[in-house]
């Protein structure tokens, strides 16, 4: 019913034939433009490593095979540390990280939206301030605290710093502004909810979208994360040094490194096409609302 | 509120001191505080604290090792009149982040706006394909291959095949090729956050508002996409334009996998670059501070310009 309607504005209101057409054509270039180096990338690890070295280069591999893959995990079984204990690592961190970031984040956001208190302006211009502040720099000072609160070297030194994240606190709040309505709002407080019940079961579900792209972005950034100043025991460090340690041994391990690029993404891939699925259907059941 | 409280709270203000009637106000509003004290608390100690260090920092000549001496102003000077590297990255980056940051932007805009006539089904697919260079964390090291020096990098050989050179083009040495090079794939990778926040923003619009514009005189997509689309998500637009900001005048990364670092003659040197040498290379944190310094002033002069170019959308 609801992308019925849709479809029937979208024939209706302002649109030309034209006009369709040459966007169409234009998200086709430029998509093919944008796909075409991941598609190589699949290719690449497909190629037995003759093909890898072959010139002329190909694009499109001739004899596929999953001969890298098996290289890959063959050279994964022989590291140090078992390593399933990457795997976990990175996972406990992206899941914990997303986790944490989106409820401190959309918490705040929230407040500082919706809620009238002294100081919010401030709070806010300076928290969107300081995304501006290379974080390079702070790394130093940031090691201190660390060390204060005796963090390095375990994983809280990775989790902690991704509920702060200042990008998710901007982005949620930029949503509450636009896409949660105050007189909806109010109608809660005056039924006698309170605030984070308010804010639980009235505002989240509205920005829904907001985060679910939150999720997408903080865990992929958790999860392509490589090695850090914070962690130096081996049995706490990312899958993605791990992959970089077995892939920086050379030329002969070239094919190994082309599997270990796809496995990197997979993940990512996955939770952004469920995160991007649901932001769809979202739209879709706020069109039978109204 | 109830208007019954509201009005006892205006009657209210007027015999107290601004002073009285703030903390009343905090008080009123104690759960906000709390709800905001878990996020402001990671952000004080892992972001504000450190930034702020590294501003005081920026006026000494801390090096991680001397018990630091302070030099108010002579970071700041010696950067300006007496690096002239400096300079040059400073040029770089500008020049980087203007065509960048402007194009990047647009183009995120562009394709979620293109991206958001499609059907629902198609349009969770082209998202993906728009946004898979963003996905994978070093996945443009493959423009290293597809432009490599030799005659195993891709355009190399098939320029050598059709004949059209002599002999290789060493793209990453030369100094012709490593800016535009780099700028192209900066520009590939760049349908990134803001481009996910413009594709959210664009679902949350209410459609009743299309419907009102269109009996109102809206004649084709662009109108409607100026006075009616561009001004309900604002928001988004001012978050895109920051991440915009921080992209491209944070731009480094790409140019160390690609053309090295440091990249020939430091043609593509940038702030970004220059930083992390005195920081990651010579340890001379209070210098480096500085230069962050001035990269962070920079950003908020651009947020400013761009946020006033923001007010004119839709009039």
């Amino acid at each position: 019913m609801a992308r019925l309607r849709t479809r029937k504005h979208k024939v209706v209101l302002n649109r030309s034939v034209g006009g369709d057409l040459g966007i169409t054509l234009m998200l086709t270039f430029l998509g093919a433009f944008m796909f075409l180096p991941m598609l190589y990338v699949v290719m690449q690890s497909l190629k037995p490593l003759d093909e890898l070295w072959m010139f002329p280069p190909r694009f499109i591999v001739m004899n596929p095979t999953l001969r890298n893959f098996s290289d890959l995990f063959v050279l994964m079984n022989t590291s140090w540390v078992p390593f399933s204990r990457y795997i976990f690592n990175t996972v406990l961190v992206s899941v914990c990280g997303t986790a944490g970031n989106l409820l401190f984040a959309s918490l705040c956001a929230y407040a500082l939206a919706k809620i009238k208190f002294p100081g919010r302006k401030g709070i806010f211009k300076t928290i969107r301030t300081s995304l501006m502040f290379h974080e390079t720099v702070t790394a130093v000072t940031r090691f201190t605290i660390m060390s204060v609160l005796l963090l390095i070297d375990t994983p809280l030194a990775l989790i902690i710093p991704a509920f702060g994240s200042t990008l998710g606190l901007y982005l949620m709040k930029q949503f509450m502004e636009t896409n949660v309505n105050d007189s909806v709002l109010e109608s809660s407080r005056l039924d006698g909810a309170t605030e984070w019940k308010t804010f639980w079961v009235i505002a989240m579900p509205m920005v829904k979208p907001a985060w679910l792209t939150l999720i997408i972005y903080c865990f992929q950034g958790l999860w392509n994360a490589g090695s850090s100043i914070y962690i130096h025991s081996e049995q706490f460090k990312s899958f993605n040094y791990a992959i970089g340690q077995i892939t920086a041994g050379g030329i002969k391990r070239a094919g190994a490194s082309a599997a270990a690029q796809v496995i990197m993404m997979m993940v990512p891939i996955a939770v952004f096409v469920i995160s991007q699925s649901n932001i769809i259907e979202t739209m879709g059941s706020s069109g039978m609302k109204d | 509120m109830s208007q019954k409280t509201a009005t006892k709270k205006a009657v209210a203000r007027k015999d107290m001191t601004r002073l009285q009637w703030t903390w009343k106000e905090m008080k009123r509003n104690w759960v906000a505080y709390l709800m905001i004290a878990p996020f402001c608390l990671v952000f004080t100690l892992f972001t504000m604290a450190p930034v702020i260090v590294s501003i005081i920092m920026s006026f000494t000549d801390f090096n991680m090792i001397q018990v630091p001496n302070f030099l108010f102003l002579d970071n700041y000077i010696r950067l300006f009149l007496d690096d002239d590297i400096f300079l040059l990255a400073v040029k770089n980056t500008l020049i980087f982040a203007i065509i960048v940051g402007p194009v990047s932007y647009l183009m995120s805009l562009m394709v979620a706006w293109f991206i958001n006539e499609l059907g629902p089904r198609i349009r969770a697919i082209v998202t993906l394909i728009f946004y898979a260079p963003s996905i994978a964390g070093q996945v443009y090291l493959i423009w290293g291959t597809l432009f490599s020096g030799d005659s195993y990098g891709w355009v190399n050989a098939t320029l050598l095949d059709l004949g059209l050179i002599a002999k290789e083009i060493q793209f990453f040495e030369d100094k012709k090729y490593v800016m535009p090079l780099c700028i192209v794939v900066a520009l590939w990778t760049s349908l990134g956050t803001s481009f996910l926040s413009f594709i959210a923003g664009l679902q949350g619009i209410d459609r009743s508002m299309y419907e009102a514009a269109a009996v109102d005189g809206i004649r084709n997509r662009w109108q409607e996409l100026w006075y009616v689309t561009l001004p309900s998500m604002k928001p988004q637009l001012m978050f895109g334009a920051i991440m915009a900001i921080t992209s491209s005048f944070g731009f480094g990364g790409v140019v160390d996998a690609l053309a090295g670092n440091p990249s020939v003659d430091y043609c593509a040197w940038t702030i970004m670059h220059h930083l992390n040498d005195y920081l990651g290379a010579r340890f001379e944190v209070g210098y480096g501070s500085a230069i962050a310094v001035v990269l962070f002033a920079i950003m908020i002069g651009a947020n400013m310009l761009v946020k006033k170019m923001l007010s004119k959308v839709g009039q």
